[in-house]
């Protein structure tokens, strides 16, 4: 029984439509990349997942259909969801920003706490600060760290290289690598599909709404069409 | 030296009810995002419902009691019916809906109670002590204590718990702090009944003092918004400082400064707006959002 | 554009024959009404289509209305020509207001232009010298009272002082109207839309924000003053008391039940707050005189415009813009 299992899943935003019919299944344990050009549906295929938007057709979590799917609710079940963008309370200080992502857990130990320093010590300098003053990569770690506070089944990344330096991506994605070696299944929207396929073990291609590629990553990596698309080469 | 002396008791005095009302004007501009113009009315109401309580014979505490409780629920109401729909929606329509509000519960009030002001006999002695010269009662005591209490809890619940937290975050960022699993829905409902809760106490306080009729919060609104812009519309510890601040400032100002006098405490409020707002708008306690480009 | 013409035509005709049938005191009610329909429409102007949000609007017509009696019981200036007078005054002080309120937010503005309706009254009574304080100017049967409040005599036919009063609103009122119609449809009132909906998008176009949001408040504000001026003229007496908070909100409910932007609507609001005491005392069991249910109605009007207006909006906007031609 695979952890997340996504049928045939639609998705629109008022008139316009972004999902056409989603098929994939991601595996307990997996790294799965989504690449796919802008606009191609990657970023709703997340929303999809975790109830941030409407859709039809179904979506299985440990084999069984969500109903009522809020973000609350998918959040409730170990889905953590960091939206493009970081989506960190700017004007709440790190530490506040770390408490908030154990919201879900009943209580959270400092043992948690220092797991999370331990793997991203840069903002334990800054743990009183105002996440908003953080630079953009300090950001993502912020929002990677608030994610495993929630020590989730599921991560959903959305663009996490976005506007950072080479070093800093470099920098996440270990970071991810590790927590997946930890036991989080793992998946990330990526528009830079050479890093993401050099982590993931699995990944597919969306297309206008559609998955028209998926398989291992090394097999991706070395697809023409995949190297012409989107590895430049 | 003693007339400066009383002026500033009285002030101290007076400052604890803007102060009071300012924290619920703060409480919900900080967990909603919204500046409530009905406050002050709402307020009214609260201390209508306590009195009419104590008219049918209720002792006082079990009276203010059940305004809380009451004041509370009409808050989660209030949001649920009226405020979540447009939840999100223009700045323009947020703040005119708040003035159907006022409007209308002040309509409220007249239409159930009549205009005529009304005795209020509070939980505190309003009786004269005098100390070296200076004048003051014990209600004037226990306003200036109420609100102190009022801010040190909020500022706890705020800082401390984990319902605090949630009420932050669902303000500073509701799209997020529904991933994260908070219940904005509830959170902003909390928000709203606590401070409603909280404008229960203030009219409670202010009644005794200023006599209950409809229009009794009309001019402490605006009080209470100077001390809110004074001490930063986010700020718990600043609506009540500012205050007191005000309170006095309004009251050595209108003794000593001779063309101000008395008649011009309600323009003199809305210049320390007008300065606060031109100046400095975060307010004495406020932090700017600092954003990184 | 050419059935709006001949709706105005008809509008016009309809101002023109409605005293015949009515009493004296339905015409001067609503002469009463041409005046709040004068200040909604700058109110339209400035929050509909400029953004920017005034709750104080009262203010503007204390001033209108101040200038002009200062005018007439001190100056010996006749009442019509006051007007435009206190129509550059109320401008003026439009846009004096109208520069620093450029660093105002929406709401940091809504706060400010609140307390200034709530100040407004006790500053109006501290200046007594020069306000006549608490008392008031009364200008009943003064000299530079046109018709010394007994009635004119135009083209060969005698008015009553009501008849001209209402008259002299609607004249008025129907030419600030075709004023505004012109005004919104011009670049000016394109550029206006273009600041309030995105600033930037306005800045990038080459649009002088600045210069468009503070000319808004002048010309809102002259609106109001000529407002003021009239209903000082009407009533001929004005005291501070005659502009308190509630009458800066009533503008507002007026504003919003005609769209905030549709100055077609603008009737429909000034209607409201003329007679919405009269519609109240329709309902059963209500005693409408006490004023606490009045209040409440308005206020709950309000309320349910607002919660229905977002789904209606789409429909008002487009009414409201459908006169003008789009932005190029």
């Amino acid at each position: 029984m695979s952890l997340l299992e996504l049928r045939d899943v639609e998705a629109r935003y008022g008139e316009l439509r972004a999902l056409h019919g989603v098929t994939l299944t991601v595996e307990e344990g997996d790294f799965v990349a989504i690449l796919g050009a802008n606009g191609a549906g990657k970023t709703t295929t997340l929303r999809a997942i975790s109830g941030t938007v409407k859709t039809s057709g179904d979506i299985l979590f440990d084999g069984q259909k969500v109903f009522r799917r809020t973000p609350e609710a998918m959040a409730r079940r170990g889905v953590a969801h960091v939206p493009e963008g970081r989506g960190t309370f700017a004007t709440l200080s790190v530490l506040d920003n770390l408490r908030l992502g154990a919201w879900v857990q009943r209580g959270f130990s400092t043992r948690d706490l220092a797991n999370v320093f331990e793997f991203f010590p840069r903002l334990y300098d800054h743990r009183d600060q105002q996440a908003g003053t953080l630079s953009g990569g300090e950001q993502q770690m912020l929002a990677l760290a608030r994610a495993m506070m929630a020590k989730p089944r599921l991560l959903l990344l959305d663009e996490p290289s976005l506007g950072l330096a080479p070093l800093v991506v470099r920098e996440i994605f270990s970071s991810l690598t590790q927590m997946n070696e930890g036991g989080t299944t793992v998946m990330v929207v990526e528009q830079n599909a050479m890093i993401a396929l050099s982590a993931a073990r699995h990944a597919y291609v969306l297309e206008t709404g559609r998955v028209v590629l998926g398989g291992e990553a090394a097999d991706l990596q070395r697809a023409e069409s995949v190297r012409r698309s989107y590895l430049g080469y | 030296m003693t007339n400066v002396l009383q002026q500033i008791v009285s002030g101290l005095a007076s400052g604890g009810i803007y102060g009071s009302l300012a924290l619920a004007i703060v409480l919900i501009h900080r967990s909603t995002g919204v500046v409530n113009f009905a406050q002050g009315e709402l307020a009214t109401l609260s201390a209508f419902i306590c009195w009419s309580l104590m008219d049918h014979g209720w002792a006082f505490w079990p009276a203010f009691g059940a305004t809380l409780a009451l004041s509370f629920l009409g808050g989660v109401v209030l949001q649920q019916t009226v405020i979540r729909p447009i939840h999100g929606g223009s700045l323009v329509g947020i703040v005119i809906l708040t003035i159907g509000l006022l409007i209308a519960v002040n309509g409220l009030d007249s239409w159930i109670w009549g205009g005529a002001a009304k005795q209020f006999h509070g939980p505190f002695s309003t009786s004269p002590i005098s100390v070296g010269g200076v004048a003051f009662s014990k209600q004037d005591i226990g306003v200036v204590a109420v609100s102190i209490v009022a801010v040190v809890l909020i500022g706890l619940l705020f800082a401390k718990t984990k319902l605090g937290l949630g009420l932050r975050a669902a303000a500073v960022n509701p799209v997020e702090a529904r991933l994260a699993g908070v219940r904005v829905g509830a959170m902003l409902a909390l928000g709203w009944g606590l401070a409603s809760a909280l404008g229960a106490v203030a009219g409670v306080l202010a009644a005794p003092s200023l006599f209950l009729e409809p229009n009794m919060m009309q001019t402490v609104l605006l009080y209470a918004f100077a001390a809110a812009v004074l001490g930063g519309m986010d700020s718990p510890v600043g609506a009540v400082v500012g205050g007191l601040l005000i309170g006095v400032l309004l009251n050595l100002v209108g003794t000593y400064v001779h063309w101000i006098g008395g008649e011009l405490r309600l323009a003199t409020a809305l210049a320390v707006i007008l300065g606060v707002l031109l100046v400095r708008p975060v307010g004495l306690f406020g932090r700017a959002a600092v954003r990184r480009v | 554009m050419r059935d709006r013409a001949a709706l105005v035509g008809a509008g016009v005709v309809v101002l023109a024959l409605l005293p015949i049938p009515l009493s004296d005191f339905r015409t001067v009610q609503l002469a009463t009404v041409g005046a709040y329909f004068i200040a909604i429409l700058g109110l339209d102007v400035l929050t509909g289509h400029s953004g920017q949000i005034s709750l104080g609007h009262g203010a503007f017509m204390a001033v209108g209305a101040y200038t002009t009696a200062i005018l007439m019981s001190s100056h010996g200036v006749r009442d019509l020509a006051t007007i435009p007078i206190a129509a550059g005054v109320a401008g003026g002080v439009g846009l004096l207001v109208g520069v620093p309120a450029l660093r105002l937010s929406g709401l940091h503005l809504a706060l400010a232009t609140f307390g200034i309706a709530i100040a407004v009254p006790t500053v109006l009574k501290k200046f007594d010298h020069f306000t006549g304080g608490s008392a008031g100017i009364t200008l009943f049967g003064k000299s530079t009272q046109t018709g010394h409040g007994a009635g004119v005599k135009i083209l060969g036919e005698q008015l009553t002082n009501d008849e001209w009063l209402y008259a002299l609103t609607w004249t008025i009122g129907v030419v600030l109207f075709l004023l505004t119609w012109w005004l919104l449809a011009s670049r000016f009132g394109r550029s206006l839309r273009a600041v309030r909906d995105s600033e930037v998008a306005a800045a990038a176009s080459g649009i002088n924000r600045s210069a468009h949001k503070v000319a808004a408040f002048g010309v809102s504000a002259a609106y109001a003053g000529v407002a003021g001026s009239l209903l000082a003229i009407n009533v001929a007496y004005v005291s501070p008391d005659t502009f308190p908070i509630q009458l800066s909100l009533s503008l507002l409910v007026g504003a919003v039940v005609g769209f905030f932007g549709s100055i077609w609507g603008a009737i429909l609001g000034a209607l409201l707050i003329q007679f919405l005491a009269d519609i109240v005392g329709l309902i059963p069991h209500v005693d409408a005189r006490q004023g606490g249910p009045t209040t409440f109605f308005f206020g709950l009007v309000l309320v349910v415009l607002m919660l229905v207006l977002p789904a209606v909006s789409k429909v008002g906007s487009r009414v409201a813009n459908r006169g003008y031609s789009r932005a190029p």
